[in-house]
């Protein structure tokens, strides 16, 4: 087997944050992520782009263990996802869970602490005190009360982000974090992301709006089942690439 | 409230409660994960479930009863994917086939069997026998601290006991891994807890908690105190911890009122007689229901 490829390895030491090798993931009979190889660096924020189907979050979600994969392995750190937990925070799709739920926003931001508490860890005024503290870093000090499901779309996208902050991981995945959000949450979340890259977080966020890709981000996979190219926004983020990406797909995609 | 209400009223009354507390804190979970008609199903497919036990191994014991409805709800679970796939319909609609069906062929195999000398029919399946879980060993209050008379309590009244701690022990032990994957199943898992597990042992004990209380208060009271109790106490809060324990209470308030309703009510009409306990605490939770949802203000609909 050839080794891992790594596409900087000057300006990322120590082992990469996330390198999936020839993942692939099937629903049924349907491969919609087919033998993807491909890094994510520390200190940068790579957005994964590609038409709709093109199977980005299924990449993530077989990369973290959320779904199966036929193929393929996930490293993150160099080491299996279950060796290091506590350094990899996951944002899910905001429309995947129900906001109905009967919780406050801070009890949600408190589940990002389960890494340190564990089953019967008692909550403490540190606890509280980090879990605001990420509450306002995404600017909902005020909103610790309320009820999860009294919150705009855009303020419940800023609320998984605090959670993931709770988990102070060196890894923050996140599944469509722009999706239909409001301008206000769109410049709260690009601030914290970069802010996070600058302490040297990888950053990797499934992304659908292609003009604000070289704004915000250092680097791009472009997928479309397969990977069609990666590496920095300024060589892989080219017209020739994006028209691969977003090119007819190959018969066998329903 | 001397004798004969330690003797008569109190072992149904504790039965019933207890039935209701078991059945309504894993129901909080199914209500949020959006699996009330799970609950719904296994508490149908217990029936078949039971009978079988009871006409292979000819004894009703609680070891040869949780098993037969633990198949039973294999075999559940095995038929709804059959027919989902090969009839092409959805999935309520699969269920709602499978266990009433499952439920029906039970019913009668307890018509064509000896089971009923064992406190196994029809009525019983709905109604369940509180009204029979008497304690004759009680003289008064003082029988409670005498152990001779203690063992002659109804063994249900141990059995739902144990139950309804045991319930009481997994949800506690581990409700942060409830809250965090009922609430985001992607989430958890990305922290190592083991959701899917977690989804069948939710299941399982709400599985548990019907075929313990199946025998003693029967199939309409587990299906009503799974979902109505928690569903009312969803409409009074927004927290989860409230949600549980306003459940509980719920579901405690509507065992002790059934009792006393279905006992005193007609009486209080001026009507004779009195009515199945068992029917009159599911209605009486369904009534509570109806009150949080005309008067509750917390639900709101989700963005």
């Amino acid at each position: 087997m050839k080794p891992l490829r790594d596409l900087r390895p000057e300006a990322a030491p120590g082992p990469l944050p996330l390198a999936v090798r020839g993942l692939s993931v099937a629903y049924g009979e349907r491969l919609v992520v087919d033998g993807v190889d491909a890094v994510f660096a520390a200190g940068k924020m790579t957005a994964i782009v590609g038409p709709n189907g093109a199977g980005k979050s299924s990449l993530l979600k077989a990369a973290l263990g959320i779904v199966p994969r036929v193929a393929g392995q996930a490293l993150f750190f160099g080491q299996p996802l279950a060796a290091v937990r506590d350094r990899v925070a996951y944002v899910p799709q905001r429309a995947g869970v129900d906001w109905d739920f009967p919780a406050r926003v801070i009890d949600v931001v408190a589940m990002g602490l389960y890494g340190q508490l564990g089953l019967f860890g008692r909550m403490r005024c540190q606890h509280m005190t980090q879990a605001m503290d990420c509450l306002g870093r995404v600017g909902l000090t005020d909103f610790a009360r309320r009820q999860i499901g009294a919150l705009s779309g855009g303020q419940q996208q800023r609320v998984f982000l605090a959670r993931a902050l709770a988990q102070r991981a060196d890894l923050i995945v996140l599944d469509e974090p722009f999706a239909g959000v409001d301008a206000a949450t769109e410049k709260a979340l690009v601030g914290v992301l970069h802010g996070l890259r600058d302490t040297g977080c990888a950053v990797v966020a499934v992304h659908h709006d292609l003009a604000t890709v070289p704004v915000w981000f250092d680097a791009v996979l472009l997928i479309n089942r397969r990977c069609i190219a990666e590496g920095p926004v300024a060589t892989a983020f080219s017209e020739a690439n994006i028209a691969r990406a977003y090119a007819a797909i190959p018969a066998n995609h329903a | 409230m001397g004798a004969d209400f330690v003797m008569l009223s109190l072992p149904p009354i504790l039965v019933g409660v207890l039935a209701a507390i078991a059945c309504a804190l894993p129901g909080n979970f199914l209500l949020l994960r959006r699996q009330s008609m799970v609950g719904d199903a296994i508490s149908h497919v217990v029936l078949p479930g039971i009978v079988m036990g009871f006409l292979l191994t000819g004894t009703a014991a609680p070891l040869v009863m949780v098993l037969g409805a633990g198949v039973a709800a294999l075999v559940a679970v095995v038929l709804v994917e059959a027919i989902i796939r090969t009839a092409r319909v959805e999935q309520g609609a699969a269920m709602g086939i499978v266990f009433t069906t499952m439920f029906a062929g039970g019913v009668l195999l307890l018509e064509r069997s000896g089971a009923s000398a064992v406190h196994l029919d029809v009525q019983h399946a709905l109604y369940g026998n509180l009204e029979s879980l008497i304690w004759l060993d009680a003289t008064g209050w003082a029988s409670l601290l005498d152990p001779v008379a203690l063992a002659g309590l109804p063994p249900e009244l141990a059995q739902l006991a144990v139950t309804a701690l045991l319930i009481g022990a997994f949800v506690a032990v581990l409700w942060r891994p409830l809250k965090i994957a009922t609430f985001d199943e992607g989430f958890a898992a990305t922290l190592g807890l083991p959701v899917r597990v977690l989804s069948l042992a939710l299941v399982m004990v709400a599985a548990a908690a019907c075929v313990a209380a199946f025998q003693a208060v029967g199939s309409i009271l587990v299906i009503a105190m799974l979902i109505c109790p928690p569903a009312a106490a969803r409409l009074m809060t927004d927290r989860l911890e409230r949600q549980v324990g306003l459940s509980l209470i719920l579901a405690t308030v509507s065992a002790v009122a059934g009792y006393v309703l279905a006992g005193h009510g007609p009486l209080w009409l001026g009507l004779g007689g009195s009515v199945s306990v068992a029917g009159m605490t599911a209605t009486v939770s369904g009534v509570i229901l109806a009150v949080a949802a005309l008067a509750g203000r917390h639900r709101r609909r989700a963005t």
